[in-house]
């Protein structure tokens, strides 16, 4: 029996294969900050810890980019392989550069399943493209938008100088 | 009395002919079980199970545990009243107010007779969760002042105990926390068995002298399991300890008696058992209701106020405050009417086989486990599962795709899931208008889940 289409496109193979290999789920015992999200809904948790790294002056003027990007969590097979697809899109990148990612992501998942408008979005967000069809459901964008709030609180804090755990249960 | 023509409150056609107003005339009940060809009937009164949902497949409704799908007559019986009587009740001389009274006191009556008590015992809230905050609250009010000479209801101290169980949903948990907190009282709970069925073993441990208060779920809306009603009453009973009753889960499946299960107080909702959303009750011995200070205050349950005090009127009055849903009781009441008529023996005699077919078709399948008591006698089709490798939002999502409406998360019951060992589930709960064709569609699909998320290795 084949699938039928509205789930397929939920659940693309990219986003199984990152829900049963996640990618960067190795949290680093060090990191310039923490951040922990929970979704009250479902209780889906991550743990997410970023580390700051210069960038070759010449090139990129001396910003910050985001060296290390690990994370820990428990939840649903759109918010572990969201926060997978997302650690391999960010990492290395500078901080602007994700600042403009998460927000063609925030893009992408309020589309309602329309699509993106703009093209270089699309180019952008590359693998994560895949999770457009979650946009279809309101009800799982929060678990798609999950790992990007702990990357966004995480980022904050390490520019801020923040350092301190989050809390939240370990784990 | 003056003037409410029972006919003209609720439209009487269905497929059954039910909801005549006033309730039905007792049939002397049509006892035989029931046929496939009444569920078919019975399905027919419920517009929505008609409808297309995902794919274009037929919806699956296996979600009745957090709210109960309801037939045409209540939205027939609640149209009728808006367009023919709707008014304020208990204030204004006009025939609509005065109509409108006497159809909201009619649903009171209705439904305390459908639960075995006297309409003065059926104070109306928004619903279950209203209910059991209202009480709390209202021992948290007269723990504030002095102790009286003799009381059926507890002054609690510090150091007392405030009794509930692991199994309880939220609503009957965190309000305890807070008179708790509010009173100085220590709260304990009885432990819920590896299947969750109560472990009533560690009773005599946590009721003595000192209990105040002993809360707990007829059915649990986790694992389905049934209390021992009788058991925990006696040992409340033997230390004077005021019993509750949450009987959110159990109302709509199993024929209940508050006076017969000797509870004080109790609490329900409509929207679980075929009535509409937003409205509930609490039940309470007239002895308790009598001593129990109100908690909201305002409109209506009050006699005389003068710029400094007020004096209330005698319970129920006393705890409904303000705007009652006059369209949502008599909405409720109908549903009683359609539940009566069927009969609730009836009823459930059809969901135990239902939930036994349920419970033989999900323990076959590999990496699902059954939260729960896997004897049908114990449980309620309230079927709670824990499906190996899978969250319960993705199985969810798959079911869903296939027209079956299934609760996942943690039901407002952390506690008890966490006893359990999972931090959610996925839930199937029965219904009386579910066939057992329904139940063997589920079961197919379930047993597809783990290979298509892949979680068969």
């Amino acid at each position: 029996m084949s699938e039928p289409s509205g789930l397929e496109s939920l659940y693309r193979e990219l986003i199984l294969d990152h829900y049963r290999r996640p990618r960067g789920k190795d949290l680093a015992p060090t990191f310039d900050a923490e951040s922990f999200q929970v979704n009250p809904v479902c209780g889906d948790e991550v743990r997410l810890r970023v580390k700051l790294g210069a960038a070759s002056s010449d090139e990129l003027g001396g910003t910050d980019i985001l060296g290390q990007v690990t994370w820990t969590g428990t939840g649903c097979s759109i918010s572990q392989a969201s926060t997978s697809v997302m650690c391999e899109l960010v990492r290395g990148e500078d901080l602007g550069r994700v600042a403009e990612l998460e927000a063609a992501f925030g893009r992408l998942m309020h589309s309602r399943g329309l699509g993106l408008e703009s093209e270089a979005d699309e180019d952008a967000l590359g693998d994560a493209i895949a999770f457009e069809g979650v946009a279809k459901y309101p009800a799982r964008v929060k678990c798609a938008l999950l790992g990007w709030m702990a990357l966004k609180d995480a980022l904050a804090k390490a520019v801020a100088g923040d350092s301190s755990p989050a809390p939240g249960p370990k784990g | 009395m003056t003037g409410l023509s029972p006919e003209t409150v609720t439209s009487p056609t269905n497929a059954h002919g039910l909801c005549g107003p006033g309730g039905l005339p007792d049939l002397g009940a049509p006892r035989e079980p029931i046929t496939p060809q009444e569920v078919e009937r019975i399905r027919r009164d419920f517009p929505i199970l008609a409808r297309k949902v995902r794919s274009g497949h037929e919806l699956i409704y296996l979600d009745t545990a957090a709210t109960a799908q309801r037939p045409s007559c209540v939205m027939d019986a609640m149209t009728w009243f808006a367009n023919n009587n709707y008014a304020a009740v208990n204030r204004g001389a006009h025939l609509l107010g005065e109509e409108s009274t006497e159809a909201f006191e009619d649903a009171r009556a209705r439904v305390a007779r459908f639960f075995g008590a006297t309409p003065s015992e059926i104070v109306f809230t928004s619903g279950t969760t209203a209910a059991l905050n209202l009480i709390a609250l209202s021992l948290g009010e007269l723990a504030q002042g002095e102790p009286p000479a003799s009381s059926a209801v507890p002054h609690i101290c510090p150091g007392d105990r405030i009794v509930v169980t692991q199994a309880e949903h939220h609503a009957n948990l965190v309000p305890w926390q807070r008179l708790a907190a509010r009173t100085g009282a220590e709260l304990a709970w009885i432990d819920a068995g590896p299947d969750g069925r109560l472990n009533l073993e560690s009773l005599a441990a946590l009721i003595d002298s000192r209990t105040r208060v002993l809360a707990f779920t007829h059915a649990s809306n986790v694992t389905g399991a049934v209390t021992d009603v009788a058991r925990l009453v006696e040992a409340a009973r033997s230390v004077g300890a005021l019993t509750v009753l949450d009987a959110a889960q159990s109302a709509p499946h199993l024929p209940v008696d508050f006076r017969a299960l000797g509870v004080d107080l109790a609490a329900i909702s409509a929207h679980k058992m075929l009535g509409p959303n937003g409205i509930g009750a609490l039940y309470g011995r007239r002895e308790v209701l009598e001593q129990l200070p109100p908690v909201f205050t305002g409109g209506s349950m009050v006699e005389i106020v003068t710029m400094t005090e007020a004096t209330f009127c005698p319970p129920p009055g006393r705890f409904e405050a303000g705007t009652q849903p006059v369209t949502e009781a008599i909405g409720w009441a109908a549903a009683l009417d359609y539940l009566s008529h069927l009969g609730m023996d009836r009823l459930a005699e059809r969901e135990a086989k239902l939930t036994a077919r349920l419970l033989d078709a999900v323990t076959g399948i590999p990496g699902v486990r059954l939260l729960g008591p896997a004897d049908p006698a114990d449980r309620l089709g309230v079927v709670a599962l824990d499906i190996e490798g899978v969250h319960p939002h993705d199985a969810g999502q798959y079911l869903d795709d296939r027209g079956i409406a299934v609760r996942v998360g943690h039901h407002c019951a952390q506690p008890i899931h966490r006893a359990l060992g999972v931090r959610a589930s996925t839930r199937a709960s029965v219904g009386l208008y579910n066939t057992e064709a329904e139940i063997d569609a589920f079961a197919e699909a379930l047993a597809n889940v783990r290979p298509y998320f892949g979680a068969t290795q």
